[in-house]
């Protein structure tokens, strides 16, 4: 069966491989949070280049994610195409200054400003891209779940994440067979049929599917239920790793950019770094 | 005697949804240390027993009981489904549905985490479990990469971690190939004599179950008990065989041969058979009566040729081999191998679903080569495993029509072709169901009726009838047999060997990706080599012949084949 | 909050895996870039069999993860995604397709898909895109519009046809005969 490429956990020795799942989900969600509250030019520039520090700590390769980074940019460029489409003008009235560069057609300018603008968003998702990465291609999967319960969600949800990972390779295998054999009776998604067609079709794979997982799905909590789950308030778990000194340190780093950030974002009363001024 | 772990008196149970009580008048003791065999076919109510004892029922499944049920002394419906956790362990039919950690320590670990074991002593016990079941060399695996005996290992594992006192097996051999088979039921009766458990097997495969050395057997139908003796006295009657359990082989053959079965010939292993000189003679001359009368086949025209087929999933891994064969014309033919060998591998390679890597795939002399996935399933049919995978419209008719819908052949030819299908498959009466209201086994000739329906010429079965009972069993294969005889080429991909030796006399086998032989069935398990390479068993009818002094195992297996074809079908 | 039953648990890990493999399932449409999105009809599915909290932890979870292992999450879509779960598990809290389907039934879930699919899609997404990565108003009305009727369709037509065929086959044996 051809495996759809996505990323997944690649296991090497470095240091980030060796902080726990906790800290890595603490960092990531901090970073995140960050990247999102700021809009400020310097403070995204710092965690983009500190981003790709870590990349480089962590001894996972370009060549590893270059597929994950290519979508990324596809993404971003259709983005920024799409707002500058819709409102050409955007940059000027968030900055409150116009300085043009080209005049293309219409309402169509390039402006300075809206040119900084479009540098500004690129960037705000970019400094996430490689932290995001890195939690997924770092963090052991068996981590997940306990990581989650560590930061105060409660353990049931922790392990439904943790079946969706154990169950994405069977569910996958299963689409795969059932879409294969169908085929064989003409039912074809992709293929050149009318749309409504097709969606009436996809039920032909859908149905089959989705009374196989609701099988499964009995099977599975009888299982988890013949073996105690939901007993206690509590559960421990097998796959939790101890905090060491680098992991208070990754946390204590990762708190002191989000304060540093929110500090410098907010100094001058706005979200917006504005040069133009 | 001791006071018994597991006590069942005047038991009875209905589910809520259920008309009828699933579960009457049962009255059942388990000992400490005891190792029973609750056979039964489905629907029997045998594995409702079992929910009984683990407590799904009534925690999952809610009903009505009567009567009592003690497990360890205390009454069922005082304990919790956690604490009877304790005392039970449950091995489910499905490896998969059971392994639910992302590695197998982490599902060795599950019950542990939930009791709150702290993590060194959870480590601890995981390394000792896992070394029990010899698993402790791939703690870090994830279970895709694991065959069935060795999720099954995990499985084990995962319930022997709480020290039960009870380990309960729901028809542990359903999904494994006969080997991992022979090496579960080993590994049971290794558990069971160093922690002193009782076991309590479900399965209606006797004989496999039977490899080691069982106390009892309960056999269950229509919900009450009917036999609860040791081995030796239920093989010697001919209970089993009136309540739909296949006796072990080389029983039928002894029967066949005009031997009586009687406990003292020690009926419950085929190494402990202590036949008389007299019963051997009595073999040896039926024996010799029977072997006149082979018939031999002619091979018919050909139809399907593989030649020097290669493949792999990816660029460097190679899955199949070297794989040459040709199908005749109105042949039955088996396709064997362990689970992994590449079997069904080879069956999407026909159908088109993977494009091979070199070599040909061609049907009457015409390569398919450039054939799409629905062109090629106007010649060759793909039945899957389950059923329930296949099935995609609620009612029968729908299905059965579905492919010739799409294929926009007009309103009056689908409805003169789907009545005709139906018919031939006798499901004709039942065309206007819903596919919901059928048994298995008629679920799966709606499957084959809804790939007869673009008349192929060949049709290619995943596994027709794993996991069925032999009544279903019997029903799916005679089914097929009849539609071989009407002049449909049929190929089984299976690793059930009784299948593939009573339905078939030609079979390819495969290992790693390579045909080991194309032979007859009956050559293949009688060559321990073969064997033993492909990981398939041989059947107790080599054993049995080479006891009873004859020179020839596989001419043996083949008057088997042929007196049962003749003479009791 | 109440506690989540284990079958509950299993059903948003396994949804949530269905939503991940379904999402990378590509089913194109005449316009450029836009896929159907099967998922959504699953995620409303489950969210009606299973309710509100597992509709909004499936969308949760499934979205992280599909986002996660494409490009890096875009949280206000995937809020979005979850809320659309939650709303219509809400919504159809008291439809129960055990007990067979009709057509009062079925125009009860696509109300609620409808709804939900606006909320999110109309509302909630664009919203948080303004608030979060401050992009301009038009822009994310008329995507989150584009989204919105397209997993309304989908929805619509295959979560419906999904939920007939679902129930149909729950439904007891009763009075079924043979007919010759």
């Amino acid at each position: 069966m051809a495996k759809v490429a996505i990323l997944s956990y690649i296991k090497r020795k470095s240091p980030v491989h060796e902080l726990t799942g906790t800290t890595k989900l603490i960092f990531f969600i901090a970073w995140s949070v960050s990247a999102m509250v700021t809009y400020d030019t310097r403070v995204l520039l710092c965690m983009l280049v500190l981003s790709v520090l870590i990349f480089k700590i962590s001894k996972i390769r370009i060549r590893d994610i270059s597929i994950v980074l290519g979508l990324a940019a596809v993404f971003l460029l259709l983005n920024n195409l799409l707002v500058y489409l819709f409102a050409p003008e955007y940059g000027v009235e968030l900055y409150e200054s116009r300085t043009v560069l080209i005049t293309i057609a219409g309402p169509y300018t390039v402006t300075l400003q809206q040119l900084f603008y479009h540098f500004n968003m690129t960037l705000k998702v970019f400094c996430v891209v490689p932290v995001a990465l890195l939690f997924i291609a770092c963090t052991d999967p068996s981590e997940f779940a306990a990581s989650l319960a560590s930061i105060g969600v409660s353990y049931r949800i922790g392990y439904s994440v943790s079946l969706a990972l154990r169950y994405i390779p069977d569910v996958q295998r299963e689409y795969h067979n059932i879409s294969q054999a169908q085929q064989a009776r003409g039912i074809d998604l992709s293929g050149k049929d009318k749309l409504l067609t097709r969606m009436k079709n996809s039920v032909a794979i859908l149905l089959p599917l989705i009374l196989s997982s609701l099988n499964r799905i009995e099977t599975i909590s009888n299982a988890m239920e013949l073996r105690g789950f939901g007993k206690n308030r509590k559960r421990t778990w097998y796959a939790r790793r101890k905090m060491r000194r680098n992991d208070w340190l990754a946390i204590g780093f990762v708190t002191a950019v989000l304060l540093i950030g929110l500090v410098v974002t907010f100094w001058d009363g706005s979200r917006y770094y504005n040069p133009f001024i | 005697m001791t006071t018994p772990v597991i006590s069942f008196q005047d038991y009875g149970f209905q589910y809520t949804a259920q008309a009828e009580p699933t579960l009457h008048h049962i009255n059942l003791d388990i000992y400490p240390g005891e190792k029973v065999l609750i056979a039964g076919t489905s629907g029997s109510g045998k594995s409702t027993i079992g929910n009984c004892i683990n407590g799904l029922i009534p925690f999952a499944y809610s009903g009505k009981s009567t009567g009592r049920l003690f497990i360890d002394g205390k009454a069922a419906e005082e304990s919790s489904i956690f604490e009877l956790s304790h005392v039970v362990g449950t091995v489910l039919q499905d490896t998969d549905g059971q392994f639910i950690g992302l590695t197998v320590g982490e599902d060795i670990a599950f019950a542990p985490e939930n009791d709150c074991v702290p993590q060194e002593e959870m480590k601890r016990l995981v390394g000792q479990v896992a070394g029990l079941v010899d698993i402790e060399d791939h703690l870090e695996y994830a279970p895709h990469e694991l065959s069935g005996g060795q999720k099954q290992r995990v499985s084990l594992a995962g319930v022997m971690v709480e020290e039960v006192k009870v380990l309960l097996f729901d028809e542990p051999l359903a999904n494994l190939d006969p080997a991992a088979g022979r090496t579960t039921i080993e590994l049971i009766d290794m558990v069971q004599e160093r922690t002193k458990a009782a076991v309590l097997i479900i399965e209606h495969r006797l004989e496999d179950v039977l490899w080691s050395k069982m106390d009892r057997i309960v056999l269950m139908h229509e919900g009450g008990i009917v036999a609860d003796m040791p081995t030796s006295r239920l093989l010697s009657g001919n209970l089993l065989l009136e309540h739909g359990i296949r006796e072990p082989l080389y029983l039928t053959a002894l029967r066949y041969a005009g031997v009586e079965i009687r406990e003292d010939l020690h009926p419950e292993h085929v190494d402990s058979l202590q036949l008389k000189p007299e019963d051997k003679e009595q073999v040896r001359r039926w024996y010799h009566t029977q072997r006149v009368g082979i018939r031999q086949r002619q091979h018919g025209q050909e139809l399907l040729r593989v030649r020097d087929l290669q493949f792999g999933y990816t660029p460097d891994t190679c899955t199949l081999q070297d794989v040459n064969f040709t199908i005749y014309k109105g042949e039955m033919v088996s396709i064997v191998g362990r689970n992994g060998a590449g079997k069904s591998t080879l069956a999407k390679l026909i159908c088109g679903f993977e494009q091979p890597v070199s070599g040909s795939i061609s049907m009457e002399g015409r390569d398919l080569c450039g054939d799409t996935i629905k062109e090629r399933a106007a010649y060759i049919g793909y039945v899957m495993q389950n059923p329930n995978q296949m099935i995609s419209k609620p009612m029968i008719w729908d299905e059965v029509e579905m492919a010739l819908v799409q294929s926009g052949m007009p309103k009056e030819e689908r409805t003169r072709r789907v009545e005709e299908t139906l018919k031939i498959c006798g499901l004709y009466p039942f065309r206007n169901w819903p596919v919901s209201a059928l048994s298995f086994g008629q679920k799966k000739r709606v499957t084959i009726a809804s790939i007869l329906v673009q008349r192929p010429q060949i049709i290619i079965l995943d596994e027709p009838t794993a996991g069925q009972d032999y009544h279903h069993y019997t029903e799916i294969m005679d089914f097929l047999k009849e539609l071989n005889e009407k002049g449909y080429t049929i190929v089984m991909i299976t690793h059930d060997m009784h299948l593939m030796l009573e339905y078939t006399r030609r079979a390819i086998v495969f290992s790693d990706g390579r045909m080991l032989a194309d032979t007859t069935a009956a050559h293949v398990l009688n060559n321990p080599e073969l064997v033993r390479e492909a990981n398939l068993k041989e059947t107790s009818l080599y054993p049995l012949s080479l006891a009873c002094g004859i020179e020839e195992p596989q001419v043996f297996t083949e008057c088997f084949i042929d007196y049962e074809q003749k003479e009791v079908r | 909050m109440k506690k989540l039953s284990v079958k509950t648990v299993v059903a948003i890990g396994i949804g949530a895996a269905l939503f991940f493999v379904l999402g990378k399932v590509s089913i194109p449409t005449p316009v450029p870039n836009t896929y159907i999105s099967l998922q959504y009809a699953v995620q409303a599915v489950f969210a009606t069999l299973f309710g509100p909290i597992a509709g909004l932890l499936i969308g949760f979870i499934g979205h992280t993860l599909l986002d996660a292992t494409s490009f890096g999450p875009w949280w206000s879509w995937i809020i979005a995604s979850a809320f659309a779960g939650l709303v219509i598990g809400i919504v159809t809290m008291k439809l129960d397709i055990n007990e067979g389907i009709d057509t009062k039934k079925i125009v009860h879930f696509n109300v609620a898909q409808v709804i939900a699919h606006l909320l999110s899609w109309g509302l909630v997404a664009p919203c948080l895109d303004i608030v979060i990565y401050s992009e301009p108003l038009e822009k994310l009305f008329a995507q989150g519009l584009m989204a919105g009727v397209s997993n309304i369709l989908t929805t619509g037509i295959v979560g419906s046809l999904l939920l007939v065929a679902y129930a149909k086959t729950v439904v007891k044996k009763g009075s079924l005969s043979k007919e010759n």
